[in-house]
C-alpha cells in the first residue's frame, strides 16, 4: 500500500496531527509528510502502529507521549524529541537538540549525528519497559542526568570525541550508559561511576547497535567491536546521605 | 519563552525585512502577541554620520518640545520626523514613534576620550529615566529599533519593515513573564550601536542591575534585558576587553574547569571572574547582540535556552529554532549548536 | 540585707524513680549544683546556669530544669532583668558584666525578610547534579582589567591581582581568642575551617603554637591590646584582621581578667603570668581614617604586601561611610559586626544597646560602597547574629561577600548560650582554660561538628541558590530583587532596598 502523503507547508501542528490521527484511525499504515518546518508536537501522543516519514525539520516534542508509531526524520530535529514517550520508535537522519528523550520510559530513539544537551535526562525503566537512545555522533553536557533506567549508547562517529563536556550521569541512579572511546573521570557528574565494558555488556548493546547500523548503513559488527565504556550508577540512591529528620 | 533570531551578512550586502519578517513569525509559538520588534543595521545611508534617535512619545504637542530643547541643548538636530507607521487591526497604537538624527557637540564633553558617544549615552539615560513621556529606545549611528507591543507580523507591518534594508538583523517575539508587555519593554534593546534580543529570564538580574548602576546606567524599561545591552557597552567599549573575554565575564567557565587550565589561561579567567563577578549573568539565556561589525550568539552556561546557528556563504544566522533559519534561507547548510557559554561570533569583512 | 535574695533564674529538680545515683551529674557541673550526701543527690538551684550539662549527661533524662520557677509581679516595663540589674547595682556600685550577645528582644530582620524561588519562567537549578559554585573570594579586586591583545590574538594580562583568600564556602569562622575560648575549641574549629577549605580567626590573644599546622587557614587578629603580635605572628596568617570594634560592645575595649592568663595564655599573648590583659578602647594609634591607612599599609609592609588586611568595625550609625573611608584605606574587607554579636564579657549596657543590626549595617554599606563605584574592589563579610543558612544567604543577598560565625560555631561544639562565659567555668572545655574541663571537649569530635555545620549550611545554601536559579554565589550577592520584606516598615525597606511581599 502507498504510503499517505500529507503536504505540511503552512499547516499548524494541530492541523498536521488531525490529519495523521484521521488516516491512522482509517488504518493507513504508511505516511509521508512533506515540507515539514518547525511544526511542534507530530505525533503527540499518538498510538498505534503506524510508520510517519517526516521531510524537514519538525519542532520540538516530536513523538512527546508517543506510543507505538514509528517516526523517521529527514532532517533534524529540534528539542526533546521522544519526550516522555512510551513505546515506538524514533529515527532521526541528522541531528537534535537539547533534552532528547526526556523522561522517556520505552520505546527507542536512533540519532545519527549529534544531539544537544542533557540527552537521556531522566530515561526510567519500570517492568518490561526500558527506553534505548542511540546517538552516532557526539553528545553534550549533562548527558543521563538523573538517569533512572534504560540505556543510551553514544558512538561519536563524528569528527571530535563521543562527549566532551561535563556532567555525564551526573544523579544517575539507574540505566546505564556505553561511550565509544575514552571518557576523562572528571567528566562524570555525581554519583556515576565508570568502567571497561565487557562481554555482557556488548551483548546488551549489540542489538541496537545491530539497529542502528541498520538505519544508517553502517557495519554493526566493526561498531560494536570498538572499545566502550559504561557508566552506570554508583548506587541508587546516590544523595540519600543528604538530609536528616529534625 | 520567546523566540529570536539574527542575520548578518559579512559582505555587508543588504537584505529587506521581508525574510526576517517571515523567520519571526514562523516562531509564533514562542511569544504572545504583547511585543516585537526589530533591529536593522544600514538602513540609515543618508545621514550614517548621525546618531538616530528612535522615541516613543507620549502625547506628542505635551512631551516634543521639551526634547527638542534638550537635544539641541547638546549637539544638533540634522533632521527629525515621525517613523512612517500604517495602523494594524491587531495593534493598539500607544505612542508615537518619531526619529531623530542627531549629531552631538563634542565640546560639550571635552574631558571624555569618546564625546559624542558618551553624549548620547547620558541623554538616552537622563531622557529615560525622567519619565517625562519620551523615551529613546534606539540610539545608534545608521541603524534602528522597531518594536510594539503586538505579534512579530503586525508590528513589522505597522513599521512597514520589508522596506528598510540592511546586512544585519535582529528579531523578536516576546511572551512576557515578570514585566507588563509595554512597547519599551519589547525587544531588541539598544544603546548606540548595541543592540541585543533576548530569550530567558536572568536571575542575576538585581546583581548586574545594581552593579552597572554604579558605572552611570540606568535601568528604566523594567526588563532584565535592557541589563545585558549596558554591560557590554561598559565591558567591550569602555573597558575594552575584546568580546570573547567580554563573554568570559558574563558567562564565566566554572571553577573547576579554571582549576584545571594551563596557569596562563587559569590566570587570565580567575581575574576575569574575580573582575567582573557582579556582571556575570545568571539564569536561562540566550541572546544575539549586534554592533555596526559584529553579531554574536550565547546561551547560559548550562544550556537552558535554545540556541543554533547556521551559514550560508557570507551569512551568519543564530535563531531559538533552526526552522526559522530555514524559513530565511532554505539553502543554509550545516545547522550546529553553539557550546553553553561559549560565543559564536560574526564579524563584518574589513 | 534590705534588698534580700532575688528569686533564682533556674529551678533544677530530679526525677528520684529514675535516678540511679550514678553522680554523672555531681561531677558534670563545675558551678557546684549538685552533691551527694548519704545515698542522695542534693540540688542547689541558685548556682545552676542553665549549661545543660547534666542533662546532657544524665542517662537516665532524670534532671528536670525551669527557668523562671518563681515568677515577680508582671510588668511590662519593670521587667524582671530590669528589677534584678537595679538590685545587683545597688548592692555593688558596678557595671554589670554580661556574656553571649544583645539579650533584648529587638525584632530580628532577618526573620521580616523571605528569599525568592524559581516558578515557570525560569528553572530552579538542582544543586547535587549540575555545578554549583559557593567559591568566594575575599580580597581586593580590580575595577577593570587591562589586557593586550597582540597580532596573533594571544591575551596578556596586564593588570596584576591582589592576593585573596580562597574559600569554598562562604562561610567564615569568627574571631575568638585563646583565652576566650579554650585550645582544644580553637583546635576543632580550626581543623573544621581547613578541613571546609574556609578560614577562621584567632582573635586578639596570639596564635597558640598548637594551631601552627592550621596557620594558612587562621586570620591573625591585630587589635588595640596588640596581644601576641610579632612580625613571626603576622607571617603565619593567611591575611590580617585589623579589630577596631565589636559588635556586642562598639567602642569599647576588652579585658581578660588575670587569673585567665595561665602559663600558655601568657606564652600566646606574651604578657605576664596572671596580670589583666586590657584591650584599650581605641588603637592609640588610629585617631582618625587616615590613621588606619597607615596601619593597614605598615602590616602589609611587615609581610611585604603578600596578605589581605582585613579591618572589622561594630555596625553603628555611620557603618556606610566609615566602611567607604576603610575601602579607601588600602584595607582588602571590611568586616561588619552587627550588634547581636557574641562575646566572652561585655558590659550589658553596651552589648543590648549600642549599636545596628547586621542587616542594616551590611545592607547600608553596600549601598555607599556601589554609589561610590568601588563595591566590588573590597570585600564584605557580615558577622554577628548570624543562626543558620537562611540567614547567611540573606546577608549575602543584602551585600556580604562571606560571614563569620561565632556563635553558632560554639553551639555546634556543644555550647548551650547560657551565657557565662565570663567565668572561665564552661562545662563544655569552650570558655575555660580549666584543663579538666578543656580536656572534655575532644577537637576530633569538635572539629567533625564544626565541619558537619558547614557542610549541612553549604548544602542548603545551594538549594536555596538552586530553587533562585542562581549557580554562583556572585549572582546571589546584592540581589536584593530575590528578597522581600515581611510587616517591615517602609524606611526600613528603604534601607534594605527591597520591597515588600507581594510587591
Amino acid at each position: 500500500m502507498a504510503a499517505y502523503r500529507i503536504d505540511a507547508a503552512d499547516l499548524s501542528y494541530t492541523q498536521l496531527n488531525q490529519i495523521i490521527r484521521a488516516r491512522v484511525a482509517e488504518g493507513t499504515k504508511e505516511i509521508e509528510i512533506e515540507n515539514v518546518l518547525g511544526q511542534r508536537f507530530i505525533a503527540d501522543g499518538l498510538k498505534g502502529d503506524v510508520r510517519i516519514t517526516i521531510h524537514g525539520v519538525p519542532g520540538g516534542d516530536l513523538g512527546m507521549f508517543m506510543s507505538g508509531p514509528t517516526c523517521i526524520v529527514h532532517g533534524n530535529a529540534e528539542h526533546a524529541p521522544g519526550n516522555t514517550m512510551d513505546a515506538g520508535t524514533i529515527v532521526i537522519h541528522g541531528s537534535a537538540g537539547d533534552a532528547v528523550a526526556h523522561s522517556m520510559r520505552g520505546g527507542k530513539i536512533f540519532v545519527r549525528d549529534d544531539i544537544g544537551y542533557r540527552g537521556g535526562i531522566h530515561m526510567k525503566e519500570y517492568r518490561s519497559k526500558r527506553p534505548c537512545l542511540v546517538v552516532g555522533g557526539s553528545a553534550r553536557a549533562f548527558l543521563g542526568e538523573y538517569m533512572a533506567g534504560g540505556l543510551i549508547i553514544v558512538l561519536g562517529l563524528g569528527t571530535g570525541p563521543a562527549i566532551s563536556e561535563r556532567g555525564i550521569g551526573s544523579g544517575i541512579h539507574g540505566g546505564e550508559i556505553f561511550v565509544r572511546g575514552e571518557v576523562p573521570p572528571h567528566l562524570l557528574g555525581v554519583g556515576a561511576k565508570i568502567s571497561p565494558a565487557g562481554r555482557e555488556e556488548k551483548e546488551r548493546m549489540a542489538p541496537l547497535i545491530g539497529e542502528f547500523a541498520g538505519y544508517f548503513g553502517l557495519d554493526g559488527e566493526s561498531l560494536l567491536s570498538e572499545e566502550y565504556v559504561r557508566i552506570a550508577p554508583s548506587s541508587s540512591r546516590p544523595f540519600a546521605n543528604k538530609y536528616v529528620w529534625e | 519563552m520567546c523566540g529570536i533570531i539574527g542575520v548578518i551578512d559579512r559582505g555587508r550586502k543588504e537584505m529587506d525585512g521581508s525574510l526576517i519578517r517571515r523567520a519571526l513569525s514562523l516562531m509564533k509559538e514562542r511569544g504572545s502577541g504583547e511585543g516585537a520588534g526589530y533591529a536593522v543595521y544600514g538602513c540609515y545611508p543618508e545621514f550614517k554620520d548621525c546618531y538616530a534617535l528612535h522615541v516613543f512619545f507620549d502625547d506628542i504637542h505635551v512631551t516634543k518640545g521639551a526634547l527638542d530643547e534638550t537635544l539641541r541643548r547638546w549637539g544638533e538636530i540634522v533632521h527629525d520626523e515621525e517613523i512612517p507607521t500604517r495602523d494594524q487591526p491587531n495593534l493598539r497604537r500607544v505612542h508615537t514613534p518619531w526619529r531623530y538624527f542627531f549629531r552631538p557637540d563634542p565640546k560639550m564633553m571635552s574631558w571624555s576620550t569618546s564625546p559624542e558617544d558618551d553624549i548620547v549615552t547620558n541623554l538616552v539615560m537622563s531622557v529615560n529615566t525622567e519619565k517625562k513621556g519620551a523615551l529613546i529606545f534606539s540610539s545608534g549611528k545608521n541603524m534602528g529599533v522597531f518594536k510594539a507591543s503586538g505579534w512579530p507580523e503586525d508590528v513589522a507591518d505597522f513599521y512597514r519593515i520589508q522596506d528598510y534594508n540592511g546586512y544585519l538583523w535582529l528579531g523578536h517575539n516576546r511572551y512576557p513573564t515578570n514585566t507588563p508587555g509595554w512597547w519599551g519593554g519589547a525587544h531588541p534593546f539598544n544603546l548606540l550601536g548595541w543592540s541585543v534580543v533576548h530569550n530567558g529570564e536572568i536571575t542575576s538580574y538585581g546583581t548586574n542591575q545594581r552593579y552597572i548602576q554604579s558605572f552611570g546606567y540606568h535601568c528604566t524599561m523594567f526588563t532584565d534585558t535592557e541589563v545585558v545591552a549596558y554591560l557590554f557597552d561598559l565591558l567591550v567599549r569602555k573597558h575594552q576587553l575584546p568580546e570573547d573575554l567580554a563573554m568570559k565575564a558574563l558567562a564565566p567557565p566554572f571553577w573547576d574547569e579554571i582549576d584545571r587550565m594551563e596557569e596562563k589561561e587559569r590566570e587570565l579567567d580567575t581575574a576575569i571572574r574575580l573582575t567582573y563577578g557582579p556582571a556575570l549573568m545568571n539564569g536561562p539565556f540566550a541572546i544575539v547582540v549586534a554592533r555596526p561589525d559584529m553579531m554574536l550568539g550565547i546561551t547560559d552556561r548550562i544550556k537552558l535556552r535554545p540556541l543554533v546557528a547556521g551559514e550560508n556563504g557570507k551569512k551568519l544566522y543564530i535563531s531559538s529554532e533552526e526552522a526559522a533559519i530555514r524559513r530565511m534561507d532554505p539553502e543554509v547548510g550545516k545547522v550546529s549548536m553553539p557550546r553553553a557559554g561559549y560565543p559564536v561570533i560574526g564579524r563584518v569583512e574589513s | 540585707m534590705s534588698i534580700g535574695a532575688v528569686p533564682p533564674r533556674y529551678r533544677i529538680s530530679i526525677d528520684r524513680d529514675q535516678c540511679m545515683l550514678c553522680e554523672r551529674c555531681v561531677e558534670s557541673c563545675p558551678y557546684g549544683v549538685f552533691r551527694s550526701s548519704d545515698g542522695r543527690i542534693l540540688i542547689d538551684s541558685r548556682r545552676c546556669t542553665a549549661c545543660h550539662r547534666c542533662i546532657a549527661m544524665c542517662p537516665r533524662d532524670a534532671i528536670d530544669l525551669k527557668e523562671r520557677p518563681v515568677d515577680y509581679r508582671s510588668h511590662p516595663l519593670w521587667t524582671r532583668e530590669i528589677r534584678e540589674s537595679i538590685y545587683t547595682q545597688a548592692r555593688s556600685g558596678k557595671i554589670i558584666l554580661a556574656g553571649m550577645g544583645n539579650a533584648l528582644p529587638y525584632p530580628v530582620i532577618f526573620d521580616r525578610l523571605v528569599l525568592d524561588a524559581c516558578q515557570v519562567t525560569n528553572p530552579s537549578i538542582d544543586p547535587l547534579r549540575e555545578p554549583m559554585e559557593l567559591r568566594t573570594y575575599v580580597g581586593k579586586k580590580p575595577s577593570r582589567l587591562e589586557i593586550r591583545k597582540d597580532e596573533k590574538g594571544d591575551v596578556e594580562l596586564l593588570t596584576k591581582l591582589s592576593p585573596n583568600l580562597m574559600l569554598e564556602t562562604p562561610i567564615m569562622i569568627a574571631h575568638m581568642s585563646y583565652g576566650a575560648i579554650s585550645r582544644n575549641a580553637q583546635l576543632s574549629l580550626a581543623r573544621a575551617a581547613k578541613e571546609m577549605g574556609t578560614y577562621m580567626g584567632t582573635g586578639e590573644g596570639g596564635l597558640h603554637h598548637a594551631l601552627y599546622p592550621y596557620q594558612d587557614r587562621m586570620i591573625v587578629q591585630v587589635a588595640s591590646g596588640r596581644f601576641g603580635v610579632d612580625i613571626d605572628y603576622l607571617e603565619r596568617g593567611a591575611a590580617i584582621e585589623i579589630k577596631i570594634g565589636q559588635g556586642a560592645k562598639p567602642g569599647l575595649g576588652g579585658h581578660l581578667p588575670g587569673e585567665k592568663v595561665d602559663e600558655d595564655v601568657s606564652s600566646t599573648r606574651m604578657i605576664p603570668v596572671g596580670t589583666d590583659a586590657l584591650s584599650p578602647f581605641p588603637h592609640h594609634d588610629i585617631y582618625s581614617i587616615e590613621d588606619l591607612k597607615q596601619l593597614v599599609r605598615s602590616l602589609k609592609e611587615a609581610t611585604e604586601w603578600k596578605k589581605p588586611v582585613f579591618v572589622k568595625i561594630a555596625a553603628v550609625h555611620n557603618t556606610a561611610a566609615i566602611a567607604a573611608g576603610i575601602a579607601r584605606s588600602s584595607a582588602d574587607a571590611v568586616v561588619i559586626d552587627g550588634f547581636r554579636g557574641g562575646t566572652g564579657a561585655a558590659p550589658k549596657v553596651a552589648r543590648d544597646h549600642v549599636g545596628i543590626p547586621i542587616e542594616a549595617a551590611i545592607a547600608s554599606a553596600d549601598a555607599k560602597l556601589r554609589e561610590q563605584g568601588i563595591r566590588n574592589e573590597v570585600s564584605l563579610i557580615a558577622s554577628g547574629g548570624i543562626r543558620e543558612s537562611a540567614d547567611v544567604a540573606k546577608a549575602i543577598i543584602l551585600g556580604a561577600d562571606a560571614v563569620y560565625i561565632g556563635t553558632a560555631a560554639l553551639v555546634a561544639l556543644g555550647c548551650r548560650v547560657c551565657g557565662n562565659c565570663y567565668r572561665g567555668l564552661c562545662p563544655w572545655g569552650i570558655a575555660t582554660q580549666r584543663e579538666d574541663l578543656v580536656s572534655r571537649l575532644d577537637p576530633e569530635t569538635g572539629s567533625k561538628q564544626a565541619a558537619n555545620l558547614i557542610q549541612a549550611w553549604t548544602h542548603e545554601l545551594s538549594e536555596l541558590m538552586g530553587a533562585a536559579g542562581i549557580n554562583s554565589i556572585e549572582s546571589l550577592r546584592g540581589n536584593r530583587d530575590r528578597l522581600r520584606g515581611y510587616m517591615l516598615d517602609e524606611g526600613l525597606m528603604k534601607v534594605l532596598d527591597v520591597k515588600t511581599v507581594g510587591a
